[in-house]
């Protein structure tokens, strides 16, 4: 029912108009904070990389980046807090909203929060070069694809347990070292054979995508693999979803 | 007979090995308020999750607006209105917010659920508090405002959990005097209460369950006469005697029920009763007669006393 | 003028009579707290690892890509040798910051736990400081456990590492002391938006990543007046054996914003439970 799913979409956006302000900052400044810190002050040291400077290197990286820590962040106390404390899950699926509606609302949400932060950080990348090719306009659909890869699981996850503090080590053993070892600020091949590690994090697949479309970079695999990879999680992420949410909702 | 809005038959509802519903019959009419009484445990609020087609049933037939809960779930709860123990307001949402953005799950336009929400705020008495944040209101109040998200799809059936658990006596009686409106309005009510003085004010026709059974059924009224007596008198002496006391008090009135801090005497005259137990030489310390309710019901039915 | 009001205060407060042993009492609950739940143990655990995995993929991954970087005394170095005492002194700060704001809070708030202490005689300036006491331990932890991967990764001399880490001790003080005032002045959970987005500011841009010497002048003008930079550079200058004595300066801004964070902290403390 797509006017279901569109209500919950709408709910969140109702929602994000009254807090949008929480968010600037990991939105919209973390990612060009970064972008300087790294990209500009330890560029310097760098020099070139793939024929590139190395600011405009990490770009790409950063770019994708954002849209995982975005896709991830947003898929943890919001989601447990809607069947644990506001219970908002359980007040919607009350009405004629299905768990398929709840999921694919919520994930449209997230699709267009991701979007803003990207077309900002495009925005303000390009008139400083920071763009070498034109394919750079597929970023933000490869920014969309990674976004529901990520949430469907982690908000599968977050419907799954019972307690916050879990949390904390998602974003510690999962989060922070797959930011870290996806590629974004140096290439995988420096891990050695630790660079399986970076084969099943879905950051990595978007970060050669996004760095093939900004810089015509050629990606590791064929492009259609990187693509299924991150199709995988998404629709292992909202078969796990499903259930977890019928399990929370229906016992 | 119009067709039954809820009709179930050898309900049962597990999980693991503990049996929380165990086999229940009952239909509901359109139009009718009907009640659930019992002790925290029995077994109602899992029937209602049941009912509002929320958590399945682990065995026998059940059918809401003539409908298999199991195959039409989101068809059925498009025509149900529920209100649920605990509030799940939205507290980062206002008042009006909260009655909007839930009128748009049913699929009503912007427009129609901007004026359903008016409609609604002046129903529960909450149209200054619209752009109030929920976190504010006081237990009354949101408890009238997710009353009053109940109806914003007109449902043919709203079902209340415990609608008065933890409010105050003025707030559940205006609270009492909204739900009646419903009532005279045609709306069929389904209820759960622990509360004897809600039962007999809100419900048509209640069943009583106990241990995931349905132990009693009928009219408030009916019953009264069928389990207990019209009055009732409720005897104190000191702590020790009760037990001894029973035997002395043969005869006198229908039956002699010892409790641990008094004893009750079931008589249809409670007055003549008084005097007959003066009359055998016993001299409680205080006396007091009352008319009977479902709380004597209750207490014979299932040999407890109701607490919460 | 600053200083000498706030010493006054602390020996006024400690003619009162700080009991060590009340102080003792209120470290003596977070201990107790750490033993009754798994998951805070694995929590606290887990933030040692964050300043290593920075160190592994910046230090070690992007320095790979660097090579070497000159210092200002005309001494080559490798980057991982320069990044690794920033990622100390960061992990000095988070740790002293998490227990002090994100968890103080908590207590004071939400679990009531500064309510319940100060009902018996212990008193606000004794809570202050046995919840810097606490914080201190956790960042303790994270330092010696940071120093000893440096020293067997080759990141620094062993006896330089010692030299180190009594500084990384008045660094998390420093970050404790400030945190829990900053703390007592929080409304709610949206505060915290503020503070990370602060924390992380500074992690940038503290002269952690590349010397502040290659920023732009307005930016190493900014930055000198943080407190980051100035724990970077007095646990960068022992780390790196390169004494000298500019580092007395960092550590005394360090040491103001311990007795500046404490003077506060006890004040509104007070002023909030006993009100």
């Amino acid at each position: 029912m797509a006017s279901a799913t569109y209500a919950v979409f709408e709910r969140y956006m109702v929602l994000y108009k009254r807090l949008w302000r929480a968010s600037l900052f990991s939105s919209f400044a973390l990612p060009l904070l970064f972008l300087a810190s790294i990209g500009l002050g330890v560029g310097q040291y760098v020099g070139e990389l793939g024929g590139v400077s190395y600011a405009q290197w990490i770009v790409p990286g950063v770019l994708a980046s954002t849209a995982f820590q975005m896709a991830l962040g947003e898929s943890t106390y919001p989601v447990l807090g809607s069947f644990k404390w506001d219970r908002s899950a359980h007040a919607m699926y009350a009405t004629r909203v299905s768990i398929w509606d709840m999921l694919r609302g919520w994930l449209l949400y997230l699709v267009v929060r991701v979007q803003i932060a990207v077309a900002v950080f495009l925005l303000v990348v390009w008139p400083f070069g920071g763009l070498a090719s034109p394919w750079a306009l597929v970023t933000p659909l490869v920014a969309a694809v990674l976004t529901v890869a990520v949430a469907a699981p982690v908000t599968a996850f977050a419907a799954s347990i019972e307690h916050d503090s879990y949390f904390a080590l998602l974003f510690r053993f999962v989060m922070i070292p797959a930011t870290l070892f996806s590629g974004v600020f140096f290439p995988v091949e420096q891990l050695g054979w630790l660079r399986v590690l970076a084969y099943v994090s879905p950051l990595w697949h978007a970060v050669v995508l996004c760095r093939w479309a900004t810089l015509g970079e050629v990606t590791p695999w064929p492009a259609w693999a990187h693509v299924a990879v991150l199709g995988a999680f998404v629709v292992g992420g909202l078969w796990w979803a499903r259930v977890a949410f019928a399990r929370r909702l229906r016992d | 007979m119009a067709e039954p809005l809820i009709q179930a038959r050898g309900l049962v509802k597990r999980f693991g090995d503990f049996t929380a519903v165990d086999g229940i019959d009952l239909e509901v009419a359109p139009g009718e308020a009907f009640g659930f009484l019992g002790p925290n445990g029995a077994g109602k609020s899992s029937t209602m999750r049941m009912i509002s087609c929320v958590s399945m049933p682990s065995a026998g037939e059940l059918r809401i607006l003539g409908r298999d809960p199991r195959v039409e779930g989101p068809a059925i709860r498009a025509r149900l209105g529920v209100c649920p123990q605990l509030d799940n307001l939205d507290p980062d949402l206002n008042v009006r917010e909260n009655l909007t953005t839930y009128a748009r799950y049913f699929g009503l336009s912007r427009a129609q659920a901007r004026a359903k929400a008016e409609e609604l705020l002046e129903f529960a008495q909450l149209t200054e508090k619209a752009s109030s944040l929920v976190e504010p209101l006081s237990g009354g109040m949101k408890r009238r405002l997710t009353i009053a998200r109940a109806m914003v799809n007109d449902p043919d059936l709203v079902l209340l959990d415990e609608p008065t658990t933890g409010l105050d006596p003025q707030a559940r009686h205006l609270l009492w005097e909204r739900l009646f409106r419903l009532k005279q309005r045609g709306v069929t009510l389904v209820l759960t209460t622990h509360y004897m003085d809600e039962a007999e004010q809100l419900c048509d026709r209640l069943v009583v369950m106990d241990r995931g059974r349905i132990v009693a059924e009928g009219s408030p009224r009916q019953l009264i006469e069928a389990y207990s007596s019209p009055e009732v008198v409720e005897l104190r002496f000191g702590l020790d005697e009760l037990a001894g006391l029973v035997p002395l008090l043969q005869g006198v009135g229908e039956r002699v029920d010892p409790l641990p801090d008094r004893l009750l005497l079931y008589a249809k005259d409670g007055d003549a009763a008084v005097n007959e137990v003066h009359r055998r030489g016993l001299t409680p310390s205080s006396v007091l007669v009352r008319r009977s309710s479902l709380e004597d019901v209750f207490l014979h039915l299932t040999g407890r006393t109701l607490v919460d | 003028m600053m200083s000498v009001a706030v010493a006054r205060r602390l020996v006024r407060s400690l003619d009162q009579g700080v009991s060590p042993r009340r102080v003792g009492a209120v470290v003596n609950r977070n201990v107790g707290a750490l033993r009754s739940g798994a998951s805070y143990w694995l929590v606290l655990l887990s933030g040692f690892f964050e300043p290593l995995l920075y160190l592994l993929s910046i230090g070690v991954g992007v320095g790979a890509l660097v090579g070497e970087i000159p210092l200002g005394d005309g001494r080559v170095i490798s980057y991982a040798v320069f990044v690794a005492p920033a990622m100390l002194a960061a992990s000095a700060m988070n740790g002293a910051l998490a227990e002090t704001t994100f968890n103080f809070f908590f207590k004071m708030k939400y679990a009531k736990t500064f309510e319940a202490i100060l009902a018996t005689p212990v008193r606000p300036f004794e809570v202050a400081l046995g919840e810097l006491s606490w914080a201190m331990i956790r960042s303790a932890f994270y330092t010696a456990a940071f120093l000893v991967v440096m020293v067997v990764f080759d990141l620094a001399e062993p006896w330089w590492a010692l030299a180190a880490f009594p500084a990384t001790l008045l660094v998390g003080l420093a970050f404790g002391a400030v945190g829990m005032a900053a703390s007592t002045f929080m409304r709610g959970w949206q505060d915290f938006d503020l503070l990370t987005a602060a924390q992380f500011s500074l992690f940038l841009f503290s002269g952690t990543f590349s010397p502040v010497g290659a920023y732009p002048p307005v930016l190493e003008a900014v930055v000198a007046a943080t407190p980051l930079f100035h724990a970077v550079e007095l646990v960068r200058g022992l780390a790196l054996g390169q004494v000298g004595w500019g580092l007395l300066g960092h550590a005394a801004y360090l040491v103001v914003m311990v007795a500046a964070g404490l003077w506060l902290a006890a004040r509104r403390i007070q002023r909030v439970l006993c009100a």
